[in-house]
């Protein structure tokens, strides 16, 4: 032992000594030192019943002398011997001890785990080639991995209910349950909603929810992540798509100012799923169903495709050429002061500097943003429900976003502002304006992903690329930096609004030379302060802190707790 | 519909949850105890009024009422009766004890189920269900009558005559 280090604690995995912090976990000693203890039950954010055995190990101590008998003798890097205990233990609810030995590759421990799968097994249905979670199931891997391949099991599998309504987003086929309890924990311990236990115990445990009630709570495809089996299965996405044919982009949600991290899944420019990515600073492992499931509107019919200009009453098809020269021809004839641009927090940093440079360049006397207050939910969903407020503020300049629309629309109404150019946002639905406002410009842009009623109202539409089609980074409720990357290619002759907003100055009289976002971003960095020093790379899959804002995610702060008091690992 | 519990009976059970002042989760079997002394079995209203007194949803009484098989999910009779059917009683001859009680009782056993352990007279008189171990494996088969404990059945005519 050290004495310089008295929170570390030598141990020994599988012949090789390491150090880990007093309290630690077996299960996360061994992740740490490069060895996978397969496991069921276990899971970092949860609490550890210890319940599915699969993460059974072979343990040893130090010997202890018989009274009278020599202590034992050190070797030249102070380790003591290791005397191996005849049974296992399980690695996920047992701490390191000094001069512990942990041994995953014996023959006990290989053992254990065949005997643990066959176990699993007797009663599951192996119907892999109809389960969703096929491809991902860890019941599959660690039955080629530690299973032995046959079952001495000969009898008549246990039958259970199938195809239960859990909740409206939830369907349980209990023949699949393994009994890991991760999603009655997961009610129970985060979701606070504790619908879920297991009836009938014995060789017929039966997970299930209080009749009457229904697993329907905002968090509730989150068992289905945690379900390290087919037994929970998403409404949404069953039968919709087989797991190893999707392609899968690490980008953030954009629903609320928390920009939970997530993982798109997609396949041949068709989105399938949106599953949380782990930031323990952001969203830890979960995200909200609304958020998650807000996502079909993407693939929908009333997507915008191509540029429109007005004809008479109704738009026509036009080129990008000539929607940007009509643009140009209309801006020519209006004063700078006379012109209002409304941008929009859903926008990234890099198209809000554009924007920035677009009003610059326009000298438009007017410039905001469409504020999406909201109600917290205190888990994960912020009251802000625009993903770069913080960008916005930071870009733009504006304190209050939202607070200048009033006064435009004054403008509009007294005829101070005649030229109207609206940037990915919806005016008439979500910004408080009316179509007869809007009538009395004259002339009013819009870029925005889907055909509603402001694009209706509208000279110019552009069809403008939604969160999904876009790279670029945003600044979320707390002040961190995270990257917005880019899915699927947009419909048709979408653009990303970087490209819309470049291309208008361009066509306005300014300059170009940009070429990319990372192009953009790259000047951000020298514009900016405090973007100074970042490049894309630092910014990683996790972000990194930028502003200190003060505010906090509810569900991580007590996360945060609950690994102070020693509950989960995190 | 609520569960009527008497102020007695509530009286009762408050008092056995407070021999568990760390976790009002642990009474939940004394709780159930209690009920089904009362009501003779426990049902979902009972369910619900155990997990509405003891702070929980009602799911985590349910995981305990349906392990047990000692507490009664459906109504017995006015007399219920188990039968041991564990190793030395059903040597002695339980499963045989337990025919002849359905026969002469009139209650018919085919759609007793794993889940469903329990059968009725027609009459509504007596019902009946197989137990494990009664502690008294020299005297088999044995059966319990209600709260009586009937050793070494052999005259079913005696036995039952004695519940009118």
């Amino acid at each position: 032992m050290s004495d310089e280090k008295p929170d570390l604690v030598d141990v020994q995995i599988d012949g090789e000594w390491h150090q880990f912090p007093k309290g630690t976990r077996m299960i996360e000693a061994c992740r740490e030192a490069g060895v996978e203890v397969p496991h069921y039950c276990y899971h970092p954010k949860l609490s550890s019943p210890g319940n599915c055995r699969m993460c059974l190990v072979e343990m040893g101590m130090p010997p202890r002398p018989r009274p009278g008998d020599d202590p034992p003798e050190p070797d030249e890097d102070g380790h003591l011997p290791i005397s191996w205990m005849p049974r296992p233990v399980i690695a996920c609810a047992n701490t390191v001890a000094p001069n512990m030995g942990i041994k995953t590759d014996g023959e006990l421990t290989e053992t254990c785990r065949e005997g643990v799968m066959e176990l699993l097994l007797a009663n599951h249905p192996l119907d892999c080639p109809i389960c969703d979670q096929a491809g991902e199931c860890t019941l599959q891997e660690f039955s080629v991995e530690h299973g032995k391949g046959e079952s001495n099991f000969r009898e008549q599998k246990v039958k259970k209910p199938k195809n239960v309504d859990v909740g409206p987003r939830v369907r349980l086929d209990d023949e699949r349950c393994i009994m890991c309890s991760r999603c009655i924990r997961f009610t129970d311990e985060i979701a606070d909603d504790p619908v879920l236990g297991f009836t009938d115990r014995g060789s017929h445990t039966t997970l299930a929810v209080y009749p009457g009630k229904e697993l329907a709570n905002n968090y509730s495809l989150n068992t289905v992540d945690i379900c390290p089996v087919g037994a929970l299965t998403s409404n949404d996405f069953r039968f919709q798509m087989r797991v190893w044919f999707m392609k899968e982009v690490n980008t953030i949600d954009v629903n609320c100012a928390t920009g939970a991290n997530i993982t798109v899944y997609q396949r041949e420019g068709q989105i399938y799923r949106i599953t949380p990515r782990q930031n323990n600073d952001v969203n830890s492992d979960w995200m909200p169903d609304s958020h998650r499931l807000n996502f079909h509107w993407i693939h929908g019919d009333d997507r915008l495709t191509d540029p429109l200009v007005k004809d008479g009453d109704s738009h026509r098809i036009a080129t990008w050429q000539e929607a940007l020269a009509t643009t140009a021809d209309k801006l020519a004839g209006i004063e700078g002061s006379e012109m209002a641009v409304i941008a929009s927090a859903r926008m990234t940093n890099e198209e809000l500097l554009m924007v920035n440079r677009l009003v610059k360049h326009l000298d438009a006397g007017h410039v905001d943003t469409v504020p999406r207050d909201g109600e917290s939910d205190d888990y994960l969903i912020s009251a802000d429900h625009n993903p770069n407020t913080n960008g916005v503020k930071l870009l733009l300049g504006l304190d209050k976003p939202g607070s200048q629309l009033d006064a435009i629309k004054k403008g509009i109404n007294e005829g101070r502002i005649k030229a109207l150019l609206c940037l990915q946002e919806n005016l008439v639905e979500d910004g408080g304006f009316d179509a007869e406002t809007l009538g009395k410009l004259d002339f009013f842009l819009t870029s925005y992903p889907l055909a509603n009623p402001t694009a209706d109202a509208s000279d110019v539409v552009l069809p403008g690329a939604c969160w999904a089609e876009k790279t670029g980074t945003m600044v979320n409720v707390t002040g961190r930096l995270q990257r917005l990357n880019r899915v699927v290619d947009g419909p048709g002759q979408t653009l990303e609004p970087w490209e819309i907003v470049r291309d208008l100055i361009q066509a306005t009289g300014g300059g170009n030379g940009i070429y990319s976002a990372l192009d953009i971003f790259k000047q951000l960095t020298e514009e900016v302060s405090k973007f100074a020093d970042l490049t894309w790379g630092k910014i990683g899959d996790l972000g990194v802190p930028l502003i200190e804002t003060g505010e906090t995610i509810p569900l991580i702060e007590r996360e945060k707790e609950r690994i102070a008091q020693g509950i989960i690992v995190g | 519909m609520a569960l009527e519990v008497p102020p007695e009976l509530e009286k009762e059970i408050d008092e056995r949850i407070t021999h568990y002042p760390v976790s009002k989760r642990s009474a939940v079997l004394p709780v159930l105890h209690a009920l089904q002394h009362h009501f003779r079995f426990i049902n979902e209203e009972s369910v619900e009024w155990a997990a509405a007194k003891l702070e929980l949803e009602p799911i985590k009484v349910l995981e305990v009422v349906s392990f047990y098989p000692g507490i009664r999910q459906k109504a017995p009779g006015k007399y219920h009766i188990r039968v041991c059917r564990t190793l030395s009683c059903a040597m002695a001859g339980s499963y045989e004890l337990m025919d002849s009680i359905c026969e002469k009782a009139g209650i018919d056993r085919s759609g007793v189920t794993h889940h469903d352990p329990i059968a009725l007279s027609e009459d509504g008189k007596f019902s009946i269900e197989f137990a494990e171990c009664l502690a008294s494996c020299g005297t088999g088969p044995v059966c319990l009558v209600e709260d009586d404990f009937h050793e070494a059945v052999t005259d079913v005519d005696a036995l039952l005559s004695q519940y009118k």
